[in-house]
């Protein structure tokens, strides 16, 4: 018990912001998730959607879940006590962006070039 | 049982190694004796292997790095003088195998377990001091991430004497560094030290982080940091950034010499160039890693010994950020001659060439701030002027070899060697050694003595140039880096200047030793009773050297940049409060000693595939840090009383050595500087 | 492997701010949440490398199987659906403790526990299937890309069950005081944390690789 002996008054560390949730948000999240992960299946499984349609159509569906399991529950927003939560992750997300979009660039380029067996390789993003 | 290890391992054979190892064995006992003799076992448990004080542990950092100079020195000594001999017909000293060795092993420790940690106990002394903070974020965290690099070293150290180390350059491309081309433990050695001091790296990266956006003291915004903890919190947020990559890279490495996979060997499908990509995504933020603090304290150093506030303090921390952010859009500048078309290499050429423009900014703004300012010419403002001197020409040729073309024939020539050299000697070396001199008052409550500090500066600039002037000559004249022999015998002049330049640069070093032995027999004569010797303005001149353990006994508040500076102009410096609180400090804990101890273990199983014993390093690891998290008593309290009468006896102390001043450092000049 | 760095590093903040913590006597946990979103980040960014290496390595089969061959996407949907459920009895665990509600929360915990495991459970099968069927990570370097992306998220998954055994043992020694708190805090932002690596997985792995 770290803060035993000097303990503050409030019964609970988070209870200043209260930023963790409501059983409503939960479930709200779970079920949005739930259809955004089926909708994803289905693009791919159903063969209803056509081939090159498929590609977007993932990568839309999984962007969105992102956001809503960001949002409900890890419950990212921009309030004042999530702005610098929310801003580490934009960082994080350029140098991300650097690292997968970057090698695809630099390698692709460098398979082309060199002859590499690979060089048919798409890139994804 | 021991998996590869047999009695073989150890390299009898070598007279070089097997002298070392003597040399070590003995020196070893020697200390071991001493240590013992005068009972400090318990002292050294106590007060530093386990402390989670913030300096002690910078100061630890420091110390390991110091010799691990000695060693990554000795490696360039070998090669220099190697090179110096094996012209023509001469085939110097150094096996070919050997060589290789020294020239990796030179490269790593230097990187890893030299400059890393200079910084990182740099950062550790003095950023908590400088944001009015009591220690960092996370201190246990601290001392494990010390632990862990120590077993880092210890690995690459046992390398030496049980197996051998990586023959590959010291970035260990594949598939040179692949099971086919390197059978031994060398490489392996070489990713377990590296992958276990970098855990402890991005651990202190996070640790550094969370305290300078969360412990400064009240009053105290970003843009009224004091400047090197403003090169600190980017540096920890490169490291943070930047780490997991080489975590990554070469954890892949590791899978394919340990698993079979194939992500970078020649057959089914497996792409080398992709861990040269990878590897140098983390590599080039890495030398801003090291750069960055350093400008941040010649940054201090230039606005105390000119006596005047830092000129374009906003632009400084601007240039800062961009250099950060755009230290991750250069690496492929590292290998244009790889294949990439002309798309590829003209962006990355293009954004080198930007990134030197912040860089160029900061000069301006040291040089701005002497100007007409009344520099004195301390020991720490010599290295500050070296480095400026120094650092434009490195700076220089690394914008030469940012044009793709250039580079063609630059590439992997001894060019890039001298360059950067140039810019790390000039630029991380220098800054280290500036700091040291700078800050050392404010860990140990004595300066170092002036003389030999200069003569070590001295023999290191003159020995730079030296050693790595006739290298760009060689670069132009087609001599490429890493060789244990070559044929023309018009390089061996040039090469011989240059090992005389590595001897100057030796005897720097001798000095440094001499100047560290000579100041603590002298540190009655050398004492700074005031806290501020050098009349500074940041707020960790405004406690006792050494600071107090808890630091600061009351929180200043701040309300501009250079607090410290505008009290000591008011003279409201050095107020005591009317009534001292209770303060709440960590507790010291054996725990990070343990865990680094179990890294070690793992590391060396790993190493030579001793499977059971790996399984004891990770559950002890594992194990250490489940039980402390159970343990619940790692705080106390230091009362009231106690810190008063501390505080009161450094008042005191201050004031005899007020009245005995005729001009009291506390408040150097009373006049406005222009 | 990163074995060693991730199962040292997944719980490291869980603990630390009872060591430096409340030096201005108002730690509300937030610097541990802060220190462990860094560590998070930084975690995120070792996954950003695998799946750069894996985007670079997708086409490299080298005459082996491919992903359309292998992939069984109505088992990576049950896979998917474990974690999910997990993903929102570990917010029901969290919504009792803020509630101090100690039995409900133990009891969201050892479900949140059960799906994981499964989770784990029916990985473990699909890796053994594939090294069965001679499709391991020695087969092609995209294979070696697929397991060890696959696998990394897997292991930190391992971490995460472990560490939720730790804190349910902890909860019931301790009861809930602000250390296990501000843990069971971090432990639920690493555990939403792999459900969205997972997001990722599925999309550009199996998805992509199906199409």
């Amino acid at each position: 018990m770290a803060g035993s002996n000097h303990s503050h008054d409030a019964a609970h560390p988070e209870a200043a912001h209260a930023d963790h949730g409501s059983t409503k948000s939960y479930l709200i999240g779970f079920a949005l998730s739930v259809l955004l992960t089926l909708a994803s299946f289905g693009v791919v499984m159903s063969g209803a959607v056509p081939h090159e349609l498929m590609m977007p159509g993932i990568v839309l569906f999984g962007v969105a879940q992102l956001v809503v399991q960001l949002v409900c529950f890890l419950h990212m927003g921009t309030s004042p006590s999530q702005r610098g939560n929310l801003a580490i992750m934009l960082f994080t997300l350029l140098i991300l962006a650097i690292v997968v979009v970057g090698s695809l660039w630099v390698l692709h380029n460098m398979n082309v070039n060199m002859m590499h067996p690979t060089s048919q390789m798409m890139p994804v993003e | 049982m021991f998996g590869k290890l047999t009695l073989d391992a150890i390299p009898y054979h070598e007279p070089i190694v097997m002298g070392t190892l003597a040399a070590v064995i003995l020196g070893g006992l020697a200390l071991f004796a001493v240590v013992t003799k005068y009972r400090l076992w318990g002292y050294l448990w106590k007060e530093w292997f386990t402390s989670v004080d913030h300096k002690k542990i910078g100061v630890m950092y420091i110390i390991v790095a110091l010799v691990m100079l000695l060693r990554g020195f000795s490696d360039a000594i070998m090669m220099r003088l190697q090179q110096a001999m094996a012209a023509s017909d001469a085939a110097g000293y150094l096996p070919p195998h050997h060589f290789d060795q020294v020239f990796t092993a030179h490269g790593v420790i230097m990187i890893f377990f030299v400059a890393m940690p200079f910084i990182t106990g740099l950062m550790n002394l003095v950023v908590p001091l400088q944001i009015g903070a009591r220690d960092v974020a996370y201190p246990f965290l601290n001392s494990l991430s010390f632990w862990l690099f120590v077993s880092g070293v210890v690995l690459v150290m046992v390398s030496l004497f049980v197996g051998d180390f990586a023959a590959t350059g010291w970035l260990a491309y594949p598939p040179l560094s692949g099971l086919q081309y390197s059978p031994t433990v060398g490489v392996d050695y070489y990713i377990w030290s590296l992958q276990l001091s970098g855990l402890g790296t991005t651990l202190s990266g996070i640790n550094f982080i969370v305290t300078i956006m969360k412990m400064r003291t009240p009053g105290m915004t970003l843009m009224k940091m004091p400047v090197f903890t403003w090169t600190s919190l980017v540096t920890n947020i490169l490291i943070v950034a930047a780490f997991p990559v080489l975590t990554v890279t070469l954890a892949l490495l590791t899978a394919d010499r340990y698993l079979g996979t194939h992500f970078f060997t020649n057959e089914l499908g497996g792409n080398a160039m992709m861990y040269v990509n990878l590897i140098w995504i983390w590599g080039h933020p890495e030398v801003y890693i090291l750069i960055l603090p350093c400008f941040g304290a010649y940054s201090e150093i230039v606005a105390t010994f000119a006596k005047k506030p830092l000129f374009g303090y906003k632009s400084m921390v601007y240039a800062t950020s961009c250099i950060g952010v755009l230290s991750f859009v250069v690496w492929l500048h590292h290998f244009f001659t790889m294949g990439s078309g002309a798309s590829v290499n003209a962006f990355f050429g293009i954004t080198t060439m930007i990134i030197s423009v912040p860089t160029g900014a900061k000069l301006f703004n040291w040089l701005f701030t002497m100007y007409r300012g009344r520099v004195q010419f301390t020991v720490p403002m010599l290295w500050t002027v070296g480095f400026m001197v120094t650092f434009v020409i490195g700076g220089v040729t690394g914008v030469l070899m940012a044009v793709p073309g250039a580079d063609f024939v630059l590439h992997n020539s001894v060019f890039l060697i001298a360059h950067f050299h140039n810019v790390i000697i000039g630029g991380v070396v220098f800054g280290v050694f500036a700091a040291i001199n700078y800050w050392f008052p404010k860990a140990f409550g004595f300066r170092l003595n002036e003389f030999w500090g200069k003569a070590s500066f001295w023999c290191w600039l003159v020995g730079f140039y030296l050693a790595f002037m006739p290298l760009y000559v060689l670069g132009l004249k087609g001599m490429t880096r890493r060789m244990n022999h070559y044929a023309n015998p018009d390089w061996q002049p040039y090469l011989i200047v240059a090992a005389l330049g590595a001897a100057v640069i030796a005897v720097g070093i001798f000095c440094t030793l001499v100047q560290f032995y000579v100041s603590v027999r002298d540190r009655k004569k050398l004492t700074d009773p005031s806290g501020d010797p050098w009349g500074g303005r940041t707020l960790e001149w405004s406690i006792s050297s050494p600071a107090p353990f808890y630091n600061f006994a009351t929180l200043p508040q701040v309300r501009e940049l250079d607090q410290f500076w505008e009290d000591k102009q008011n003279g409201v410096a050095y107020v005591q409060p009317a009534k001292y609180e209770d303060i709440h400090m960590p507790r010291n804990t054996g725990v990070g000693v343990v865990m680094g101890a179990f890294g070690t273990v793992l590391g060396f199983a790993l190493v030579w595939h001793i499977w059971w014993l790996a399984a004891v390093g990770l559950l002890g690891m594992i194990g250490a840090f489940i039980a402390r998290a159970y343990d619940t008593d790692v705080d106390y309290w230091v009362p009231a009383a106690e810190v008063e009468r501390i505080e009161r006896s450094r008042h005191a102390r201050l004031q005899q050595f007020q009245t005995t001043q005729v001009a009291p450092v506390a408040a150097p000049s009373r006049q406005k500087v222009a | 492997m990163s074995s060693t760095a991730l199962s040292a590093s997944h719980g490291a903040f869980d603990d630390v701010a009872h060591g430096g913590g409340e030096h201005h006597h108002h730690d509300d946990g937030s610097k541990t949440l802060l220190g462990f979103w860094i560590y998070l980040m930084s975690d995120c960014l070792i996954f950003s490398g695998l799946f750069a290496t894996f985007a670079v390595l997708a086409n490299a089969t080298a005459g082996g199987p491919s992903g359309k061959e292998l992939f069984e996407l109505p088992y990576v949907l049950g896979e998917t659906m474990l974690l999910l459920v997990s993903s929102v009895t570990f917010g029901m665990a969290m919504l009792n403790m803020h509630a101090g509600r100690k039995g409900q929360l133990l009891a969201w915990l050892a479900v949140t526990f059960v799906f994981g495991a499964g989770f784990i459970g029916m990985e473990v099968h699909e890796f053994a299937k594939l090294i069965q069927e001679g499709a391991g990570p020695d087969r092609s370097a995209f294979l070696s890309s697929y397991f060890t992306l696959v696998g990394t998220h897997g292991l930190h998954v391992t971490c995460g069950l472990i560490w939720l055994v730790v804190m349910m043992d902890m909860v019931r020694r301790h009861g809930l005081n602000d250390a296990t708190r501000r843990r069971l805090s971090c432990l639920s932002l690493f555990w939403h944390f792999l459900d969205i690596v997972w997001i990722c997985v599925f999309t550009f792995v199996y998805l992509r690789g199906a199409i």
